[in-house]
């Protein structure tokens, strides 16, 4: 079954799909930007999307769900408010990666096979390299880069989005 | 990009043969000498900065992790805050990663200099001792001139032992240029080779790529030339270019590096090879997890279309072309040609049987040539100093130069540019220091997941195509992962293993199903639940999976084991029969201890044993009963003291 959204989410990703439908001459071959393009405004690509997206393009929705499952980038499942990177190339595998993961899952108490905190704050995902490799191990928080990882900075960095996501909350309240 | 006065009519839609020399060597056609102090005047200003002080701040992706963005605000500030007249730019990686963040000043009458590690804090003091003409706390000058503090005491960058051994052929720009500024790049001679190969036929700019021996810089080596001739005499229209920018391999950031720091010498590559081949659409194929090369190319197109060296009519030469960045969605399969076509076309990207090569059936079932990063770099490099200069470097069969990323246990990391055929211990010990000290070099993995490992008996082995297949290991895009004795070979190997498992696409059974055989086999060796069939297991199953694999993913996926198995065979024999792993990485084959003076009685660890294993002892200290521990290693990833050692 699928949620039910709002009118404006569904306004927002019509206008995208025709957007790019404009722009190319075989819209269905724009499939992957289409896609990259909603889930860049709603965060996730949630059933109601694919099946927009099915519907406009006169696509299967299996075909688009098997798209959308292909590629690491798409998420199906609404992430949390930070997205933690953690590079599982070569040098930071050897440099140490996977016991920051490790550390990391259970410092944020994710559930094993789940990858976002109970609170919602944080999703921890592994990538395949983001040609860091020389400041190996790297973890990558939203946009931000961080080089030479311990358990200790690990330990910082989490505090630092802590705080940084409960101000904009009170903020956020206050002007309510 | 201003014009030097009205008689220069070039737009991009009326487009002057001479635009790019002009800019350079102008005017040309016409003789004025206000327009050409005005087009020199430009250029130093360009070299040199506003005010005579150029800073640039290296502001790669590696530079940015190690807080080169903080450096550049507080770089803004200092010059403010001193009234300077001076032009601040955030330039590409150079390479010396290990010494980011990098800043490079510039004053007339003064050796630019470059400071290495700056913290934002630091600006200040750099740039007052700079301006007062000492420069003595620089890591390295660009040139040795005037008679400042400390120019004869600081080394030169080529006296770097990081740079003394390479030779800056495409990497030239890296770090110089400003990687947004399509007339800085035309400054340092960009888009002549494109403008000199519009003056040939294609077909002599086949010939002269010919000649200068150029082969893919991709992994697979195979002769640039004659990619493109085959596509310039398949039949079907339209062709497409497209270059490959989905640098995948875990260990290689080369490609990042140079279209990041150079975009437009990419771009001119490309546009060089559509015009060989006679394509009028391209596509620069970028890597989800790299935006800031995307971004980078994305910009790189706009200003090039801007200024007519993409679209219509290009340079009056009656070439037509125009480019797409794409960004890839995720997947390292998409590396793999025929996978890329597929991931273009919007679908999953799933390689297929060749032949038919892309280069007749491609894009759309158009004939399609698909190139590296690095390759087309070298492509404009080439058109512009001529094939002779490229091919003096190298071998007899791997001509040129190539990048390569040295990273791992090593203690210089960085990209480092050589001429292909250096040996494996010099680029990781003279280049790169070797490593850390106290540690011994036991492994170097060339190549990423379709590679190898090679032990330090093979160290002296020159690094071109050849070679390195004969040994178990690829060259594949140059990365060059240095492994010290503090690890396992047996957890590199499943590491990589692993990798090939979850990026397996699933089309074709060798490497779906075998991936996994490999990945359990070797799981049950590190668990300490090891037999010795194993061994003939992951061998026979490896050989399988290279044998009857639909692509070259799935047909390089098992080297990581079989190389390793074919150098280290003995420390797989170590963990299958003694149940030991001589580096104690193997979490279940090693025990657990706590030392009781480093332990601070937090109970930290026991709270979170899941076996009861962690009982507190009268002491008020905590200690570890061996029976009960069940070896997760929870307990040493938790301790906050780094209490708990491994033995």
């Amino acid at each position: 079954m699928s949620e039910k959204p709002e009118k404006e989410r569904i306004d927002l990703v019509e206008k995208i799909i025709e957007n790019i439908a404009e722009r190319y001459n075989e819209p269905r071959k724009a499939l992957i930007l289409t896609l990259q393009k909603i889930q860049n405004s709603l965060g996730y690509l949630p059933r109601w999307s694919l099946e927009l997206v099915s519907n406009h393009l006169k696509m299967p929705l299996s075909t688009i769900y098997g798209v959308a499952t292909f590629y690491h980038q798409f998420n199906l499942k609404p992430p949390g408010r930070n997205i933690i990177q953690l590079c599982m190339g070569t040098a930071c595998h050897i440099r140490g990666n996977s016991e920051n993961y490790a550390f990391l899952l259970n410092l944020l108490n994710i559930d094993p096979g789940e990858n976002t905190s109970k609170d919602g704050l944080f999703t921890v995902l592994k990538v395949r390299c983001l040609g860091c490799c020389s400041l190996a191990p790297v973890v990558k928080v939203n946009d931000d880069i961080y080089g030479k990882v311990d358990f200790s900075t690990i330990r910082r960095i989490i505090s630092k989005y802590r705080l940084a996501t409960r101000e904009l909350h009170v903020v956020s309240r206050e002007t309510r | 990009m201003d014009k030097c006065c009205n008689r220069c009519t070039h737009s991009a839609e009326n487009p002057c043969r001479n635009y790019i020399k002009c800019r350079v060597n102008g005017p040309l056609c016409h003789e004025d000498e206000d327009c050409k102090k005005k087009r020199q005047q430009r250029i130093s200003e360009l070299e040199n900065g506003k005010g005579g002080i150029r800073i640039s701040i290296g502001m790669g992706s590696c530079g940015l992790a190690v807080g080169a963005r903080e450096v550049y605000r507080s770089v803004e500030e200092e010059v403010k805050i001193r009234g300077l007249e001076a032009t601040i730019v955030s330039v590409g990686c150079m390479g010396l990663c290990y010494a980011e963040p990098l800043v490079e000043i510039r004053k007339r009458g003064l050796p630019s200099a470059i400071y290495s590690k700056v913290a934002p804090e630091a600006v200040g003091e750099i740039l007052d001792r700079y301006l007062s003409g000492d420069v003595s706390n620089a890591f390295a000058l660009r040139e040795r001139k005037g008679d400042a503090k400390g120019v004869l005491n600081v080394p030169l960058l080529e006296e770097v032992d990081f740079y003394k051994y390479q030779v800056k052929w495409v990497t030239r720009n890296c770090g110089i240029v400003n990687p947004e500024s399509i007339e800085e790049y035309v400054a340092h001679g960009g888009y002549l080779g494109l403008s000199r190969a519009l003056e040939l036929s294609p077909s002599d700019v086949i010939e002269e790529v010919k000649k200068s021996g150029l082969r893919g810089r991709g992994g697979a080596g195979f002769p640039t030339w004659l990619k493109w001739d085959i596509c310039r005499k398949a039949e079907g229209e339209p062709k497409y270019v497209i270059c490959n920018a989905d640098e995948g391999d875990p260990g290689a950031f080369m490609n990042r590096m140079l279209a990041e720091a150079d975009p437009h010498r990419v771009l001119e590559g490309l546009i060089i090879a559509a015009y060989a081949i006679g394509a009028s659409h391209g596509y620069i194929f970028v890597r989800a997890e790299k935006p800031l090369m995307a971004d980078r190319l994305e910009k790189a197109v706009i200003e090039a279309r801007r200024y007519g060296l993409l679209g219509e009519n290009i340079l009056d030469s009656h070439m037509n072309f125009d480019v797409e960045v794409v960004r890839s969605a995720g997947a390292f399969v998409c590396g793999e040609e025929t996978a890329m076509l597929a991931a273009i076309e919007g679908r999953r990207a799933m390689p297929r049987q060749r032949p038919p090569y892309p280069a007749t059936h491609g894009l759309f079932g158009k004939p399609t040539i698909i190139n590296n990063v690095e390759t087309l770099a070298h492509v404009a490099t080439i058109m512009a100093d001529g094939w002779e200069k490229f091919a003096k470097y190298g071998t007899e069969r791997s001509k040129g130069t190539k990048v390569f990323c040295l990273t791992g246990c090593v203690m210089r990391t960085g990209a480092a540019e050589v001429p292909i055929g250096t040996t494996i211990r010099d680029l990781v010990f003279k280049i790169g220091g070797g490593v850390r000290e106290g540690r011994k070099l036991k492994a170097v993995q060339i190549g990423g997941p379709s590679g190898g490992c090679l032990p330090e008996s093979m160290m002296d082995l020159p690094i071109d195509y050849e070679s390195l297949t004969a040994a178990g290991a690829i060259m594949g895009s140059g990365g060059l992962v240095v492994i010290d004795d503090g690890n396992c070979i047996v957890d590199v190997a499943r590491f990589f293993t692993t990798f090939t498992m979850a990026e397996s696409c699933g089309k074709c059974l060798p490497c779906r199903v075998g991936s996994k055989i490999l990945y359990d086999t070797l799981t049950r060796i590190i668990e300490g639940n090891g037999v010795e069939e194993d061994l003939d297991t992951l061998e026979n199953v490896g050989r399988f999976i290279a044998k009857t694999s639909l692509c070259a993913l799935g047909q390089t996926a098992p080297n990581p084991v079989l190389s390793t198995l074919r150098y280290f065979r003995g420390e797989y024999e170590v963990h299958i029969k003694e149940k030991m792993c001589p580096a104690k990485i193997c979490r279940k084959l090693v025990s657990y201890t706590i030392d009781k003076n480093i332990c601070i009685g937090c109970g930290l660890c026991a709270k979170q044993c899941p076996s009861e294993a962690i009982v507190k002892d009268a002491d008020g200290k905590y200690s570890i009963d061996s029976d009960k521990c069940i070896r997760c290693g929870q307990c040493f990833i938790l301790c906050p003291r780094s209490a708990v050692v491994k033995g």
